[in-house]
């Protein structure tokens, strides 16, 4: 019997009346994996299009994949060198050992090494995340009846990517289980947050775990190292001395710095801001009042100038390679369900997190990195933005009613 | 009468709870159960409050000028937190020290004035102060619901007393941040509302809005 078969011959019994009528949530993700939905829209109106929500996640999955390649490269390598200064005859852990019973060996010039020990830090933080909020996400599509998205992929996804390689693992299960239930569930599922799911999860972590989420001994998994992120350099002691700790900007635009998972590289970003402007999935809007927002915030606090904080003096090349910003940028940003729905709006709103994260990382000596508050901040205003946008609309309309009449 | 004594006492612990289905006395809720000492004297203190601000307001129900009621009512509120104040300041000292301001508060809790307004203006003595405790106590059951999970989680202990050992002492618990900061009372109680409401359907307020579906277009 083909599979096709047997999809058709059980789906009675998950259909109404059905004995396994409740788990029809979970029949039909597991279906809609192997084949397109039969389901069809009976009534008008009728929109044809090859761009459905699967497609959309997708490619958004898709478009993280070079954030994903340089986050594995670069942990190996931050966490190889850490290990080469250190030495790895004090470490110990089944990472190293694995790396060293498999010949690979620990070595920050082999390119394999590198990849190859950062994926054994990857990967089993991907895997939490997508079992617990598996978990969470078909649990409550069970019990409220509604299907299982694919936009879970990439909130589980991007969720990965904000955290440090060091994160425990109980830490990520509890991150994306609160995400995936406080961020989007309770508001009724993917299409219905006002926040996004994947930052809901890392600011829970953020506040709740402090000592783990931030400080200089998490962003390279290796005892007794102890590396600030570039952003951290700069708040404390200015941008031009992180040439003393050997970061030039192009170090900070390819990615070889401390950070989380895959927020380093700003060119893995950039590639996977293209795909995503040329499939439409993103919209330019955003990114372009985003940085807009940024430029011009920071170039007026270069402007003021301070002589106490040295975060004033950051030009806004730095602010655009350094910490989480690309990464927010290209895919926190631009995510169409928490952000403004106008396309005035959609300036508006990037505009404000451009500079928001300006305001926070110099401004707020309680933050280095503003980003991911920044981007929450924005989603809250979204849709009072898209409000007023509206009303203007209608306004300027009814006068140009009045006048022609 | 329509409701028993019995029912005026209990039916504010769930079924009419202040704050899970009035959603009253929020801001103090967030402000002192980080700790269970804390929300314990806090709880004694409105449900002195409330239970002998309703009697005495029901005492002088028919005395009070209905123009001026409200006045009046607050009188006999502050007079008493003012003296509930004092009591705390001389036998708990350090807690009224984390209590601070909040105890001056309870003169604006709402559900004190709730229930003078709706409750206590218009009954017999001994009814009102059994509702003003039964009010309290309903009060006093979420803060304490609050205040075991954010001590419990947030500091590994109950009543100070040590249950989950942190790590910093040597232990295993990693202490959550998040619930020693006051908007995580936010959550907890939201979670709260939603326990109540998911066993007692008929809580749950009707939609203000109507969802379509595809057919009826």
């Amino acid at each position: 019997m083909s599979l096709r078969n047997y999809f058709h011959s059980i789906e009675p019994h998950f259909e109404k009346g059905g004995k396994y009528e409740k788990y029809y949530p979970i029949f039909e993700m597991v279906e809609t994996i192997f084949f397109t939905s039969n389901t069809v829209t009976k009534v008008a109106p009728h929109a044809r299009s090859f761009v459905d929500m699967k497609r959309v996640m997708t490619y958004v999955v898709i478009s993280t994949i070079p954030c994903v390649l340089w986050a594995l490269y670069n942990t190996g390598l931050q966490t190889n060198s850490a290990l080469a200064t250190v030495g790895v005859e004090a470490q110990s852990g089944w990472r190293i050992s694995l790396l060293q019973f498999i010949g690979l060996g620990i070595s920050p010039e082999s390119l394999v090494s590198n990849i190859f020990h950062g994926l054994l830090y990857f990967l089993p933080i991907y895997l939490t995340t997508l079992i617990a909020g598996g978990i969470c996400e078909v649990t409550f599509a069970t019990i409220r009846g509604h299907e299982v998205n694919e936009g879970f992929l990439v909130s589980s996804m991007l969720f990965a990517l904000t955290l440090p390689a060091s994160t425990p693992l109980w830490q990520v299960a509890l991150g994306i289980a609160f995400g995936v239930v406080v961020g989007k569930e309770v508001f009724g599922g993917t299409g219905k947050n006002f926040l996004n799911p994947a930052l809901t999860g890392r600011a829970f972590l953020y506040f709740a775990y402090p000592a783990y989420m931030s400080g200089d001994s998490i962003w390279t998994p290796v005892d007794g190292y102890s590396g600030a992120t570039s952003l951290g350099i700069a708040a404390a002691e200015g941008y031009e001395s992180l040439s003393n700790y050997g970061i030039t900007w192009a170090d900070a635009f390819f990615g070889t710095i401390q950070g989380s998972l895959g927020e380093t590289s700003t060119l893995a970003c950039a590639i996977g801001l293209v795909f995503l402007l040329l499939t439409k999935i993103a919209n330019y809007r955003m990114v372009v009042g985003c940085l807009f927002g940024m430029i011009i915030f920071s170039s007026f606090l270069n402007w003021v100038g301070s002589d106490t904080n040295p975060m004033f003096s950051m030009p806004w090349y730095w602010h655009l390679v350094i910490g989480s910003y690309a990464f927010g940028l290209v895919f926190m940003v631009t995510e169409p369900v928490s952000g403004s729905h106008t396309n005035l709006g959609r300036y508006i709103y990037g505009a404000l997190i451009g500079f928001m994260v300006v305001m926070i990382r110099v401004l707020n000596p309680a933050f280095p990195e503003g980003m991911m508050l920044a981007i929450l901040f924005g989603n809250i205003f979204a849709p009072l933005i898209d409000h007023f946008v509206v009303m203007a609309n209608i306004k300027r309309r009814t006068k140009f009613n009045v006048q022609t009449q | 009468m329509s409701q028993t004594r019995k029912q005026l006492l209990t039916d504010p612990l769930v079924d009419n709870n202040p704050i899970t289905l009035q959603v009253l006395g929020i801001c103090s809720a967030l402000a002192v159960t980080s700790s269970l000492n804390v929300a314990f004297v806090m709880s004694l203190a409105v449900i002195a409050v409330c239970g002998f601000s309703s009697l005495f307001i029901s005492f002088l129900r028919h005395y009070i000028p209905n123009s001026i009621r409200i006045i009046v009512q607050m009188v006999i509120i502050a007079s008493l937190v003012i003296l509930v104040d004092q009591i705390i300041k001389a036998y708990a000292y350090e807690i009224s020290k984390t209590l601070s301001v909040f105890v001056g508060l309870i003169i604006t809790n709402c559900i004190v004035m709730g229930r003078a307004e709706a409750f206590a203006m218009k009954n017999k003595p001994f009814e009102s102060f059994i509702d003003g405790v039964g009010n309290g106590l309903g009060y006093s059951l979420l803060l304490m619901g609050v205040g075991v999970i954010r001590e419990l989680f947030g500091s590994g202990s109950l009543f100070g007393i040590m249950i989950f050992e942190p790590v910093s002492n040597g232990g295993w618990y990693v202490p959550n941040g998040l619930l020693l900061l006051p908007p995580s009372a936010f959550f907890i109680i939201g979670f709260f509302i939603w326990g109540v409401r998911t066993w007692k359907k008929s809580q749950v307020e009707a939609r203000e809005y109507k969802i379509q579906t595809l057919e009826e277009h």
